[in-house]
């Protein structure tokens, strides 16, 4: 067993040095109704080689993202990652440390958060962020959580734009702790309906900028209907590339500012993996979830950081804390904080800009379609398309033909009565090629 | 002559100071560089990325583009690789030597798992990609759960939340919804002993409940005395940690499930230390209703400095048809994810978050699994509670052990009695230990043993280590007793930086890097 040091003789060795007879006595405060004695039905131990072919064949069942033209967002998006970042977060001293509790020998975890934080600060405008949370749709349920504290109000409004997903989690968040949500119509531009339900009673508007329909919103104007309501905004992004070109929340007036930030760095993963992106006002940040990482010295006065304000954590404030979170995505939190590095202010806005021409690209080969209209008045690399069929069956049809053209609004929705919407996003993995070919097999398949 | 050789031969002088004593002057430390930040390293105008130019086009963004400089620094490739690198070297990891945090569990992390987990077609595929273009992960998933239940011998699981504590809540949701449909709404009460993660009472708070403690015999257990006067028909849920934080298997679970079920209640069970007994004793057979699992733990995943998790939920019977969405079915079509809660699972209580969960976690933690088999993953369980005996057994005489009597199971929990008097605190025997090249054990943790440490040395380590671990705490315990304070009060010495002013963190925030008049971007 190549994972487990320990030799018969050993074992036998350890036992002698305990006084145990066998490896049963060990075990002789498990009831006897729940001993096994049996090994559990189950395949015995394998070897790589096996292991390996086991894994290439399910691999080999599903269509990478690489193998062709793939126009899928909708809250995770294809970007290229450099290799330096996997090299970077394969080092063991990085791959395989545990939460920095010692600060004195985790400086390498803890720099890389202090820098991480201070790179999402200024991607969001915001005053400060923490060490990141699980994925950008527990992220915004905890910001609805931490709106409630607050503001000790109960109503959340969730705009017609929020992925559905998305409000799925918070839904099912809000409902546990006994939060009013109020989710409005799937609107391709919610602003003026997100406006009319603020009211006394909402301790949080929740906007998603780009929106699921990929719209671009200025959501200055709903910021200061909140405030005068005396309710927060949070302002949600799932495709963090669009902070290189787009306004940020906190220039808009947001007050806490959730993201997924998978799009730096991280992989798809068939949905994890992820890294939530988390930042708010400085005077919230007592209220705030997850963990925080913060600059102080040493014994000799050298600089350095450590975990802080954890007064508001599950394991001092136990049932008082200001969430049950006991981790973050460190990892994933290191990959993002590399590629943007790679990336600096300068990449980042070429990123933003060219995902964004890829975008207007794709927009005009499929605007020029017969029955084919784009329906985003504003994007910034996805957009939602109207077809003249079933959107879900358009898909598998050009899936059959090697183009996965994008997400069927109804799978995220189906209730909500927009089967012939599909959403479609491009970057700058997308080809010209990919475009062309996607635009003939589309214009074949609506006829 | 081999190049290496080629110069002046060195012949050391003995040294007349102390390492202590000397101080570089750049404040470096040999190989040990003072590694600036990013934004002080980087410049505004720098990448280290090569990208196409964009073509100046039309826009669709009319008044939205942002005008302000955002202030993020960029770095050239052998600049970031020097960064990372450098600062890597600052971090203990498990790669390195023994990391003994009880409660966490520190083992190997084979490369194969990381390996696998990065084939294209399990990595590089989109959670809403047509699932006809996706069927292997489905698969996957399909066969991860059932290795999950039938090591846990449970019926259904839900894979999706995202870490043990997401897990927590995603069982704790279900038992509510399984209260709410029966008609028992009422039931606003959750039990957990005073030894439980602080998670679990979090958990329970955020659900809307109130925490009720049961109190702890003076053997480490539940007391079913106290259980037996809480329990009532306002009690939803108890939350057992098995085996519990004090590293002692609950004797009394049987009829811990028994009173509770009586009751009308559900039963959470903590599974962080499910590596204690996999492949030995399944939950299901205990009575217990619900159970995430921490793949990171004990299936290896690794932990990256504090995450990503992955906190499936094995369910009972009563609580299966309340499972969040996504499900995974199949039938003679193949493999289908269920997103809403429709259909089959008409009852799902929600989603825990967007998407399927932390595939590549499922894709690690499998990989471990059948590396193993079912004769491993009983190896596995016997192999930690056999290390942690061995080293409870061994620090016996020095060290006091909180619960003396009978085995412990996967971790050894100490108090502090035996620094009594010594002047030497539990946090500073702890910080000693990274002088002598360990990570310190869990500290202070559970609460209800005074002074606390608790180790856990996993399966993975050898004798050879576990004895390198074990001489080098004997030799720290015998400075205590001979009143060598100094090297525990100012540990560590030898670490990449000195005690840090934790207090000082605290009291006035620093969370992010702030430019120092004028910014360097309006400079440049």
């Amino acid at each position: 067993m190549r994972y487990l040091p320990l030799t018969p003789e050993d074992r036998a060795d350890m036992l002698g040095v305990i006084g145990a007879g066998s490896i049963d006595e060990l075990f002789v405060d498990v009831p006897a109704v729940a001993r096994r004695s049996e090994p559990v039905d189950l395949p015995h131990h394998a070897g790589e080689i096996e292991v390996e072919r086991e894994l290439l064949r399910l691999s080999r069942r599903n269509r990478s993202a690489a193998e062709g033209p793939f126009f899928v967002g909708a809250g995770a998006y294809r970007h290229h990652v450099p290799a330096t970042v996997d090299h970077i977060i394969q080092r063991s001293e990085f791959l395989t440390s545990y939460t920095p509790y010692q600060p004195e020998i985790a400086q390498g975890t803890l720099q890389v958060l202090f820098e991480f934080q201070s790179q999402v600060a200024a991607l969001t405008g915001m005053d400060v962020a923490n060490a990141s949370l699980y994925d950008g749709s527990t992220a915004t349920a905890e910001a609805v959580m931490m709106a409630q504290r607050v503001t000790r109000k109960n109503k959340a409004v969730l705009s017609g734009g929020v992925h559905p997903q998305y409000v799925g989690a918070v839904e099912t968040l809000a409902h546990a702790a006994g939060v009013a949500t109020l989710r409005l119509p799937a609107a391709i531009d919610a602003e003026d309906a997100v406006i009319a339900a603020i009211d006394q009673d909402t301790a949080c508007v929740v906007v998603q900028t780009p929106n699921v329909f990929g719209t671009a919103t200025d959501v200055t104007k709903i910021a200061e209907a909140a405030h005068a309501a005396g309710a927060l905004l949070i302002v949600v992004t799932t495709e963090a590339v669009s902070y290189g070109l787009l306004k940020s929340p906190g220039a808009m007036g947001a007050d806490i500012a959730v993201a997924e930030g998978q799009s730096i760095g991280n992989g798809l993963n068939f949905g994890g993996p992820y890294v939530g992106l988390f930042a708010c006002k400085e005077k919230f940040v007592r209220q705030a979830p997850g963990r925080l990482c913060g600059e102080t010295v040493d014994a000799d006065g050298k600089r350095g950081f450590v975990l802080t304000l954890s007064t508001r954590e599950q394991h001092i404030r136990r049932d008082k804390a200001t969430s049950n979170i006991c981790t973050n995505s460190g990892l994933c939190a290191l990959a993002f904080s590399i590629h943007m590095s790679l990336l600096g202010e300068q990449g980042l806005r070429q990123l933003a800009s060219l995902n964004h021409q890829k975008a207007l690209a794709t927009a005009k080969a499929l605007a020029a379609i017969p029955g084919v209209e784009i329906l985003t008045p504003r994007f910034f690399n996805e957009f939602a398309v109207r077809v003249p069929k079933d959107a879900a069956e358009v898909v598998e049809t050009l899936a059959a033909h090697g183009v996965i053209a994008g997400v069927p609004y109804s799978r995220l929705e189906p209730g909500a009565g927009l089967d012939d919407v599909l959403l479609v996003a491009a970057t700058e993995t997308t080809l010209d090629t990919d475009i062309t070919f996607f635009a003939k097999l589309l214009a074949g398949a609506v006829q | 002559m081999s190049m290496n050789n080629v110069g002046r031969p060195t012949r050391p002088e003995a040294a007349n100071e102390e390492a202590e004593g000397f101080t570089s002057l750049s404040g470096g430390r040999g190989l040990l560089q003072d590694e600036p930040l990013i934004f002080e390293l980087g410049g505004w105008k720098k990448t280290g990325v090569d990208l196409p130019d964009a073509v100046p086009a039309d826009s669709a963004l009319a008044g939205l583009t942002r005008d302000d400089a955002i202030g993020l620094p960029g770095l050239s490739e052998p600049e970031a690789v020097r960064h990372y690198v450098r600062l890597s070297q600052k971090n203990h990891a498990i790669d390195l030597a023994l990391y003994p945090l009880g409660s966490c569990t520190m083992k190997h992390n084979p490369r194969l798992n990381e390996k696998v987990a990065r084939l294209p077609g399990l990595s590089d595929i989109h959670p809403l990609q047509p699932q006809s273009t996706v069927q292997g992960a489905i698969e996957l998933m399909d066969r991860l759960a059932h290795w999950l239940k039938t090591l846990t011998g449970m019926p259904a699981v839900a894979l999706s939340p995202k870490a043990g504590a997401h897990g927590e809540l995603c069982g704790l949701l279900a038992i509510r919804a399984a209260h709410e449909a029966a008609g028992n709404g009422h039931r606003k009460t959750v039990l957990a002993p005073t030894s439980a993660h602080g998670t679990n009472p979090a958990t329970a708070a955020f659900c809307g409940y109130t925490v009720v403690e049961i109190a702890q015999t003076d053997d480490g257990r539940v007391d079913l005395a106290d259980l037996e006067a809480k329990l009532g028909d306002h009690v939803a849920a108890i939350m057992v940690t098995n085996p519990n934080t004090c590293g002692l298997f609950e004797r009394d679970v049987v009829e811990i499930a028994r009173l509770t079920h009586a009751a009308g209640a559900y039963f959470y069970c903590d599974g962080a230390n499910f590596n204690a007994i996999v492949g030995r004793v399944r939950p299901g057979d205990l009575g217990v209703d619900a159970m995430h699992i921490n793949l990171h733990k004990t299936f290896s995943t690794p932990h990256g400095g504090g995450g990503p998790g992955a906190g499936p939920v094995v369910l009972s019977e009563a609580l299966a048809p309340f499972a969040p969405t996504p499900w995974v079915v199949h039938d003679d079509g193949g493999y289908r994810l269920v997103e809403e809660a429709e259909g089959v699972a008409a009852q799902a209580f929600g989603r825990m978050s967007a998407f399927h969960g932390q595939m590549g976690m499922y894709v690690r933690a499998y990989a471990y699994m059948l590396s193993h088999g079912a004769d491993g993953l009983r190896q596995v369980a016997e192999d930690a509670v056999l290390n942690a005996n061995y080293v409870k057994a061994r620090l016996s005489d020095l060290m006091s052990p909180a619960f003396p009597e009978g085995p412990c199971m996967h971790e050894a929990l100490f108090d502090d009695a035996w620094l009594e008097g010594t002047g030497v605190t539990t946090l500073d025997f702890a910080k000693a230990m990274i002088d002598e090249g360990f990570h310190p054990m869990t500290m202070y943790f559970p609460l209800v043993v005074h002074g606390a440490m608790l180790i856990e040395p996993t399966e993975t380590e050898s004798k050879a280590e576990l004895d390198r671990f074990v001489d080098a705490l004997r030799l720290l315990a015998q400075a205590a007793e001979a009143g060598e304070v100094a090297r525990f009060k100012n540990a560590p010495h030898l670490a990449p930086l000195k005690r840090l002013d934790e207090t000082l963190a605290a009291r006035k925030p620093k969370l992010k890097w702030k430019p120092v008049a004028p910014a360097p971007l309006a400079a440049e």
